[in-house]
């Protein structure tokens, strides 16, 4: 039994050191990718790295860039920012990559943000938080819209509904403090109203009491900051408790598993999102419906999994990668940060990029839209 | 506070201690035929919850719960057969240490097996909107469900435990292993049914929850550090203090939310718990005499 055991945790080590190490060749261009594949973050990191795979291997069986293959090597950081941190410096002096892309959560972007700048590496992160790129960093890039257009365009909806008083409600974690943050920041210069405001554990199972004391101050919307599994939860706990106010979320909704997860309960969440979920239902001469189509047919067809906002993010971090390779001419990495800074009408899935010197993510508010669920599926919010 | 809001917020602490008191019953389980905490408790829970979902895709609902239940404690028993069996040599830190190796293992085996994504099974009766109305305060059906599964299993362990010949055996496993063994009874054949036992309970509780809480791969380690908590507030070794255990701790965090922020509801249920440790170390339902006997 020992034997077969220790045969077991060989193999293991083989398959799994394989995995990361990859293959060395000199003509290649070596691009890092640190993204949480397993662990409390896995529904963000897994789609972004099967998106990067897939990406990077269509792009070497179509001949790389300008002949030379591309060579991604992922770490699985788990979503732990020390790990991260250690990643990334094995990244930069090990492997000698020309760039990072990730981490998929804010905390260990911000751990290796300086990092990444005092070793003048470029890095594209997946992650969502403001703070990434302001302060802005000389070699510091985002992908992901940013938390206070999330909290705008929920305000301005809010507005055309008539709605004054709101509960908010969030979870413990960078992202819920964040964007609980950003509510509260610009609830008083948009007219709307803050009656009460709670922070719940990432991993609660049951939110009943929490909501029956929102319930209790009379709110004319719920707003919910959180990923899973609460964002699931929160809307089963409302109607269970007979709450018929509208229910807010954040842009991390935009995945169908959510909606799955919570049923009829899901039908009427408002929330905003980057164009990737309601790509089918985009009008033909959208600037990024090719690009979206293109990307949810391939992502789709592959993985036999439907595509979320998330796995959009590492789309747009290793594309936008790719493009300032193309367009750089030394090759190194201050050309591909200089090459990345000049990049300007780039349609992601996030919106159309247009980088410059005072804004690494590139995105505006009309990056986002409002959606819904209908039918168990995402629409536009009309 | 209205009244209706009272009855509210003890809805929501039943249900919430509901939860608790089924890993919490595990660990008393196995606790008092093997003196080991089985850190795995909680991804017992999972697996019910997992393989439910996946086989209620082939079969219909209940089928599909019996099934996963019988596949976890199945599961629960090889890892008795394979890992506690083989080391009990061991010291019960070492014990300890394994039983949060296992739970490592079966979790990262969810993982490879189910992938990152939560998944809940459907609703017993009605859906995730339909609620229930008593006395003004409002429930989903589904929380009548736990509160029935849960009143069965503690009725069930009681006639078990007390009436039955194996139960009798385990308890005596319990009292005292040594002595047990003298009687002729055969100590590793309870240990393993308790192990079973435990996983199968866990696996219906994860079962019955996941309508409401969905499951996910990594939700055991959570789940196993609160119903470690009850376990220790009820006694230890005594399952069906456990559940009143996880009751009373799910009404302090119910009420703590409604007069605080949430955020202090641990800080406020721990705190309670330390009070009741102190003034009572062998929990409030545990016998300091049985305690005693125990190697921690």
């Amino acid at each position: 039994m020992k034997k077969i055991l220790a045969v077991l945790l060989v193999v293991g080590l083989i398959t799994g050191s394989a995995f990361a190490m990859g293959q060395s060749d000199e003509g290649s261009i070596k691009i890092g990718a640190i993204l949480a594949v397993t662990g409390g973050a896995s529904f963000l990191g897994a789609p972004e790295a099967r998106t990067m795979e897939m990406v990077v291997e269509d792009l070497n069986a179509a001949g790389g860039i300008n002949g030379k293959m591309i060579e991604l090597i992922i770490k699985d950081s788990a979503a732990n920012p020390e790990k991260a941190i250690s990643f990334a410096k094995q990244l930069i002096e090990e492997d000698q990559v020309i760039a990072i892309v990730g981490p998929s959560t804010s905390g260990e972007t911000m751990q290796i943000k300086d990092l990444c700048e005092s070793y003048k590496v470029p890095l594209v992160s997946c992650a969502a938080a403001e703070a990434i790129v302001n302060p802005q960093a000389a070699y510091v890039f985002k992908t992901p819209q940013k938390d206070s257009y999330v909290a705008k365009w929920i305000y301005t909806t809010m507005k055309d509904m008539e709605i004054e008083k709101i509960g908010v409600i969030a979870a413990n974690t960078g992202f819920g403090n964040a964007g609980k943050g950003q509510l509260e920041k610009y609830a008083s210069e948009m007219g709307i109203e803050i009656v009460i405001s709670e922070t719940y554990d990432k991993a609660a199972t049951d939110l009943t009491a929490l909501l029956t004391k929102v319930n209790a101050q009379g709110v004319d919307a719920v707003v919910n900051w959180s990923i899973v599994p609460a964002q699931s939860i929160v809307p089963k706990n409302m109607k269970q408790l007979g709450m018929d106010v509208p229910l807010f979320q954040s842009h991390g909704f935009g995945n169908i598993k959510y909606v799955e997860a919570a049923g009829e309960a899901a039908e009427g969440i408002i929330f905003p999102a980057g164009r990737l979920l309601v790509a089918d239902k985009l009008p033909e001469d959208h600037p990024q419906k090719a690009n979206l189509v293109a990307y949810k047919d391939a992502y789709e067809a592959k993985y036999n999994e439907v595509v979320s906002t998330f796995g959009g993010h590492g789309y747009d971090a290793i594309m936008l990668v790719i493009e300032a390779l193309k367009n750089s001419t030394t090759l190194d990495r201050e050309g591909v940060r200089d090459s990345l800074e000049s990049i300007s009408g780039f349609p992601g899935t996030g919106g159309i990029f247009n980088f410059t010197a005072d804004d690494h993510n590139g995105l505006g508010m009309e990056s986002l839209e409002m959606l819904t669920v209908i039918d168990g599926q995402f629409d536009f919010y009309k | 506070m209205s009244a209706e809001q009272v009855l509210q917020y003890i809805f929501a602490g039943i249900t919430v201690g509901s939860i608790y008191a089924f890993v919490a019953i595990g660990y008393n389980i196995i606790y008092s035929t093997t003196g080991i905490i089985n850190f795995a408790q909680g991804e017992f829970v999972m697996l019910g919850g997992m393989i439910s979902y996946s086989l209620s895709g082939v079969m219909p609902l209940f089928p599909a719960i019996v099934l996963a239940v019988i596949i976890t404690s199945l599961v629960g028993g090889l890892i008795e057969n394979v890992f506690i069996r083989r080391m009990r040599k061991t010291s019960v830190m070492g014990m300890i240490v394994i039983t949060v190796g296992i739970s490592i293992l079966l979790r990262e085996a969810a993982l490879y097996i189910w992938d990152e994504q939560i998944r809940a099974l459907p609703f017993f009766t009605g859906s995730e909107i339909s609620s229930v109305s008593i006395f003004g305060a409002r429930i989903s059906p589904q929380v009548i469900w736990v509160l029935a599964v849960t009143s069965v299993i503690v009725v069930a362990l009681f006639f078990f435990l007390k009436f039955t010949l194996s139960g009798q055996a385990m308890r005596a496993c319990s009292e005292n292993p040594s002595a047990a063994r003298l009687c002729g009874i055969r100590t590793d054949r309870m240990v393993n049914m308790s192990f079973m036992i435990s996983a199968g309970i866990g696996a219906l509780g994860g079962c019955v929850v996941s309508p409401l809480t969905q499951t996910h791969y990594a939700m055991g380690s959570d789940l196993a550090i609160k119903g470690f908590t009850v376990a220790i507030l009820g006694g230890l070794g005594n399952p069906i203090a456990a559940v009143a255990a996880g009751i009373l701790l799910g009404l302090i965090e119910s009420f703590s939310i409604s007069i605080l922020p949430m955020a202090f509801k641990d800080v406020i249920s721990i705190a309670i718990l330390l009070i009741i440790l102190v003034a009572k170390p062998s929990g409030l339902f545990g016998s300091s005499q049985a305690s005693a006997l125990k190697d921690y």
